[in-house]
């Protein structure tokens, strides 16, 4: 489904994270003084480059702390690399993490409007699509609540409802396919299918080489910041040893992927 | 998908930032405005009209209490409204200043998700104050009219340059206060702080004849802060059409060339806010992961 023009561009980044590990005044005269660290950085992403052509469906693995999420963070344009270029085509949509960016105190109606704004969706193509968003994160009554008083799961729902409804060229997905019950994880499967199909490019995160290995048609393991792996799933997962024993693909709970 | 995908540009997928991409994306900083003011009242019965006792308790306190109990109303003609002028430039800019500088940690769970032009927050608060403000000009010319003022353009003029300096040093500092408040959690402290001055460097609970009196070489100083300015400017425009003498009221407690001064204030407003621009800039970049 994949065609010569490139969709995610990544070149040579770089991203390095400050610890801190003394806040106050007093933590860090004492620290200095006893000759420990006041400040260490470590390099979460080292020297990445890779591209990525429309219409592919990249799984993204790797152990805790590898740099996931701080790539998919660059490529969604959160974050900004520290040397190195990031470059994408077209419009971005996706979840990093549940709950995507809601405000607690607003309703879950008015977070739509909110969080599809920042996605660059229009308040007249907003409102077109409002009834069909409040359909597929299916909260019922709590649509006008808080967003502060929902559920993780409804959290997730409500997020990924938006995510999918923007007309997008890059579809980011991460956990938020954990959260949510057997139902709703089914429904974004096949969402996530149709996205897929459409000649859109899918940057998918995941733990669960089942999922991977269905969804995804190449993939790219990271390791302490720096690719470790690029090429076809089932190898990518043998590199990462995800395959032996206790990940089971017929089980349909571990082939909607668990959180990263 | 986009029809004609390949034609699109390849580009930086943080988008443009600054100023400028915070002005283009006028739908989502009404979004944010409309939240924020929103939030303030909701859930309270009595709802908008908040906004108005506010101002309205405070006018009348420092009517009687420096006025009549302080006995400073004897010197200066109307002197509650001269109070409650510089009270609301006072209040506007020591609002905005707190409010801006918490922005970017209050709206940490979108800043870390989302990518935005993050100078959508501190602008977002200028936006709100100015609103916020609006129930007090508005108190302040009913009780003008009452009081025999009749507007003036020369009145106007004055009160549109001494918005526009105040929205420029207000974003100015905003920009960098929030970024800063971010990367160092005191500075919301120091803040406070810096707001207690405010209060007493404008011509508000003073005439401005005093410091001519009691500094004479000072002058210049005094007038160096943009604010002194705005307050002098807006009791151009309210405070002076009430009093019984206007001209005498022009020539003493006035600097002369008023608007000279204020064009300057003007400009030093910009300076700020292109000073404000360029901190940010370079210190954004860690805003996401420090948050």
């Amino acid at each position: 489904m994949s065609s010569d023009t490139v969709a995610i561009k990544i070149d040579n980044v770089s991203k390095k994270f400050t610890l801190q590990y003394h806040r106050t005044l007093k933590q860090v005269a004492v620290a200095a003084a006893k000759g420990h660290k006041v400040r260490d950085t470590f390099l979460a992403l080292d020297d990445v480059s890779f591209e990525v052509k429309q219409g592919e469906a990249i799984g993204l693995m790797g152990l805790n702390g590898s740099g996931k999420s701080t790539l998919l963070k660059l490529v969604q344009g959160v974050m900004r690399p520290d040397s190195g270029t990031v470059r994408t085509r077209g419009r971005i949509a996706g979840l990093i993490a549940t709950g995507a960016g809601f405000h607690p105190q607003l309703s879950g109606r008015e977070n739509i409007y909110l969080n599809a704004a920042v996605f660059g969706m229009s308040e007249a193509e907003t409102r077109r699509k409002l009834d069909s968003i409040i359909d597929f994160a299916d909260i019922g009554k709590h649509i006008d609540s808080e967003v502060g008083h929902y559920s993780s799961g409804m959290g997730a729902r409500l997020g990924f409802a938006i995510a999918i409804h923007v007309d997008s060229d890059i579809f980011l997905a991460d956990e938020v396919l954990a959260v949510g019950d057997k139902p709703f994880r089914q429904k974004c499967m096949a969402k996530i299918d149709e996205i897929r199909t459409s000649g859109r490019t899918l940057f998918y995160v995941s733990h669960s080489a089942a999922s991977v290995a269905r969804m995804c048609d190449r993939v790219i393991v990271l390791e302490n910041g720096r690719m470790g792996f690029d090429g076809e799933p089932e190898a990518g997962i043998k590199y990462l040893h995800y395959d032996d024993g206790d990940d089971d693909p017929g089980n349909d709970e571990s082939a909607m992927g668990a959180d990263i | 998908m986009t029809p004609d995908y390949a034609s699109l540009p390849l580009v930086d997928p943080a988008g443009e930032s600054g100023l400028v991409a915070v002005a283009r994306k006028r739908y989502l900083l009404r979004l944010l405005v409309g939240r924020e003011l929103n939030a303030r009242y909701s859930g309270s019965f009595l709802g908008l009209l908040w906004s108005y006792f506010n101002p309205l308790t405070q006018l009348f306190i420092y009517w009687f209490v420096m006025g009549k109990v302080m006995g400073l109303g004897h010197r200066t003609e109307h002197f509650a409204i001269h109070v409650f002028v510089g009270l609301i430039g006072v209040h506007f800019f020591n609002e905005t200043f707190n409010a801006s500088t918490r922005s970017i940690v209050r709206n940490k769970a979108f800043v870390k998700k989302m990518a935005l032009p993050l100078e959508m927050f501190p602008v977002s608060s200028v936006v709100v104050s100015l609103f916020n403000s609006a129930p007090a000009v508005l108190i302040l010319s009913v009780v003008c009219l009452f009081a025999g003022w009749t507007p003036d353009w020369v009145g106007m003029a004055s009160f549109l340059l001494a918005v526009a300096i105040m929205i420029t040093v207000a974003t100015g500092f905003g920009l960098i206060f929030s970024v800063a408040n971010v990367l160092f959690r005191d500075i919301g402290q120091l803040v406070g702080i810096l707001t207690n001055f405010v209060r007493f460097s404008v011509p508000m609970m003073y005439p401005f004849s005093k410091i001519a009196e009691n500094f004479p070489n000072h002058i210049d100083t005094y007038l160096a802060n943009p604010l002194a300015n705005v307050i002098l400017l807006m009791q151009r425009a309210f405070w002076v059409g009430t009093t019984s003498d206007p001209e005498t009221v022009l020539h003493e407690d006035f600097p002369h060339h008023l608007m000279e001064h204020g064009l300057i204030a003007l400009a030093t407003g910009l300076v700020i806010l292109v000073i404000g621009q360029v901190v940010f800039s370079q210190l954004v970049n860690k805003v996401p992961e420090r948050v």
